[in-house]
């Protein structure tokens, strides 16, 4: 049993797998750098990230796969699953074994475990597309904290770049501490940490324009307005708008002022 | 912008335009030009739910509330003693800008009582649109409702500006729109629409043609109509969606509901439940016809007029057409295991893609996230042989109402999962 360790990065995966098959390792368990139980194996094999190698595994994948089956890869790794790098390289391998494309073999394990992987990814990354809310700072800038599931801000970046494309923005991800940051011609990640008082409300009141507490005023109201209450629905409600993410939605949280 | 006067419009406009259900955003091909604000070519994207599970994709409001007409169903008619309130151009071109950059919406679904007259009221809303798209450079969605009896030319113009228009027929029948809004005709309400679509025919053409041709309302038109407040059946209705889906192509039937809000005794009295599960049904049956290749007659006929509140309209079908069944997914066509109770579209196609790679058990139908339990009643597997119980049709209703939860007893909603 070998066990490999790699940055914790999609390339850096991807450089794993690349070494896996050249060094013909035979089984193999998966670690992020920062795990350090390894007395249970007899083997340690650490994985230096390698773009080049990187990319000669996507591009074997790439033949294999449709480019929707392909996308999946990514998405899958970024939904963080628990051991989800050995899944995938379960299915990497069943991939490379194959004559044929296998990405609708589902009742294969791995191959359905991929699937709701990316899927759950995928499902995210569109709540997020949604569940954004900037907020306008006095120097212009539209700022929006989220703290999703997965890893999703690299799946959300061209969306908002292209529908963004004359405002300064930034979205950034708290659990994982990096945003992506759009400066009117690109958009970088970017690691920042905010200070402790940096969500108190008075540290807010000074940094935002004067009119965006009446804008997120106005948002509350509509979405009270279009309300029917005959046709409450919580169950429903719910099910769309989970709980854990009310606390970054501005029309989930009450207007305590009021 | 006044703060204090523009936050009690919007409480106003809003509420009085929340009964118009449309909430699609997608279908538009508009795309972020010269870098200015905004795309609309996308899916659309519901960016809240309210309470009642009602996805909120646009700034839907009404420009004012006045009108000249007094249709009984409306709550903006003429005779209903409510307060009255109207938004400058200028106040909803903000709104919407100001919400769109907060990324809260995908852009304005805007409609109007009728002030003064059609072309008037008409005219504001152009002006509306044309600035979002001239002076803001604003490319977001825009679904814009046109006012019945207004200038051809203000048609066209706002057809050059919106991605969708809607003129809503609101009810089913001529006799029923006799009853409730004697001001109004069907006529009134199907010229425009006939008007839209030519148009809509026409730019797109030219734009096969040429494509520096401009966009022409390019989500197309859509309608509505109000559900339970006349006696209309289901035949009459679905008859009606399925004359808009074929002779106006239209992209969306929207079905609404009625909620009483109204003492007048033509109507149902304030606090007659809403007809949700009636509504809930005729999506599932508009589902059928668009998305599944159903014909409406099969659906609903004279001999059965209206859609049954107890179980789907597909799971109806099926019951009344046994000796269709059982079917053996590993072999039937696409346009067959789309119609087996329990498998939904998305669904069929997993089957036919995952069946290349061997022959499907029950276990994977259920891997592949098929509702098992209630399409096992239709189905066939070859081998193992397995013994199909004769069961006649309301043995399998039993069984399925039986099984399922309380997705068929309780809370119903248009937006219930559609299978
Ligand atoms: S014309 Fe429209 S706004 Fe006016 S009363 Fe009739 S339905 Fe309501």
């Amino acid at each position: 049993m070998t066990q490999v360790i790699y940055d914790s990065t999609f390339e850096g995966w991807l450089t794993a797998v690349f070494e896996i098959y050249e060094q013909k390792f035979e089984d193999v368990v998966f670690a992020k750098s920062e795990v350090s139980n390894t007395l249970l194996f007899s083997e340690r094999y650490f994985v230096e990230t390698d773009l080049q190698k990187a990319k000669r595994v996507l591009n074997g994948l790439k033949q294999k796969l449709s480019s929707e089956g392909f996308a999946n890869i990514y998405k899958a790794f970024l939904s963080e699953i628990d051991k989800m790098d050995e899944t995938l390289f379960q299915y990497v391998k069943y991939i490379f074994s194959s004559a044929i494309n296998v990405e609708d073999d589902l009742s294969n394990s791995p191959v359905l475990e991929v699937r709701k992987a990316a899927y759950l990814t995928g499902r995210e990354s569109h709540r997020m597309k949604a569940f954004v809310r900037f907020k306008l700072t006095k120097d212009n800038l539209y700022y929006a904290i989220v703290e999703p599931d997965c890893d999703v801000l690299p799946l959300i970046e061209k969306h908002f770049t292209n529908r963004y494309a004359d405002q300064r923005w930034l979205i950034y991800d708290a659990k994982r501490k990096y945003g992506i940051y759009y400066d009117l011609e690109n958009t970088t990640s970017v690691q920042l940490e905010f200070n402790a008082n940096s969500n108190s409300s008075q540290f807010l009141a000074e940094i935002s324009d004067d009119n965006e507490e009446f804008f997120q005023n106005l948002w509350r109201q509509f979405f009270k307005s279009v309300n029917i209450e005959s046709r409450k629905n919580t169950k429903l409600h719910l099910q769309h708008m989970p709980k854990r993410y009310w606390k970054n939605l501005t029309e989930k949280i009450p207007n305590l002022k009021k | 912008m006044v703060h204090e006067r523009v936050m009690e419009k919007l409480a106003i406009l809003a509420d009085a335009a929340k009964y118009d259900v449309s909430c699609s955003s997608s279908n538009s091909t508009r795309k972020n030009k010269n870098k200015g604000l905004g795309d609309a070519s996308g899916n659309g994207i519901c960016h809240a739910y309210t309470e009642d599970g009602r996805c909120v994709s646009l700034l839907k409001i009404l420009l004012t509330n006045h009108c000249i007409f007094d249709c009984a169903y409306c709550v903006s008619r003429k005779s209903n003693d409510i307060k009255r309130a109207a938004f400058t151009v200028q106040e909803v071109v903000d709104l919407t800008i100001g919400f769109y950059r907060r990324n809260y919406i995908e852009g304005l679904f805007l409609s109007s009582g009728i002030f003064d007259n059609p072309d008037y009221t008409m005219e504001r809303l152009v002006r509306i649109v044309k600035k979002l798209r001239l002076e803001e450079n604003f490319n977001g969605y825009i679904h814009l409702k046109a006012i019945p009896g207004a200038s051809a030319e203000l048609l066209r113009e706002a057809g050059l500006y919106a991605d969708r228009l809607s003129v809503n027929v609101e009810m089913p029948t001529e006799k029923s729109l006799k009853l409730l809004a004697p001001d109004k005709n069907h006529i009134d309400v199907i010229k425009p629409m006939e008007f839209l679509k030519e148009e809509i025919v026409g730019y797109n053409e030219e734009k096969k043609k040429n494509y520096k041709t401009p966009l022409f309302a390019p989500a197309g038109q859509s309608t509505q109509m109000v559900i339970g407040a006349t006696q209309e059946n289901d035949l009459e209705i679905l008859g009606m969606s399925n004359y808009f889906y074929e002779k106006m192509n239209m992209r969306r039937v929207y079905y609404s509901g009625y909620v009483p809000i109204s003492y007048d005794n033509r109507l149902p009295v304030i606090g007659t439940p809403v007809p949700m599960i009636r509504e809930n049904r005729l999506y599932q049956a508009d589902w059928l016809l668009r998305f599944y290749g159903f014909n409406v007659n099969e659906i609903v006929g004279f001999d059965q007029p209206n859609l049954d509140l107890d179980i789907d309209p597909k799971l109806g079908w099926a019951l009344r057409n046994l000796d269709k069944f059982p079917v053996d997914v590993n072999t039937a066509d696409l346009e067959l295991i789309l119609r087996i109770p329990g498998i939904g579209v998305s669904g069929a196609h997993k089957i036919v893609a995952a069946r290349k790679f061997k022959r499907l058990q029950p276990e994977d139908l259920q891997k592949l996230g098929i509702a098992y339990s209630r399409s096992k009643y239709f189905l066939a597997f070859a081998s193992p042989f397995q013994l199909q119980r004769d069961l006649t049709s309301i043995q399998i209703k039993d069984h399925i109402l039986n099984t399922q939860n309380s997705k068929y007893k309780n809370d119903f909603s248009n937006q219930l999962s559609l299978f």
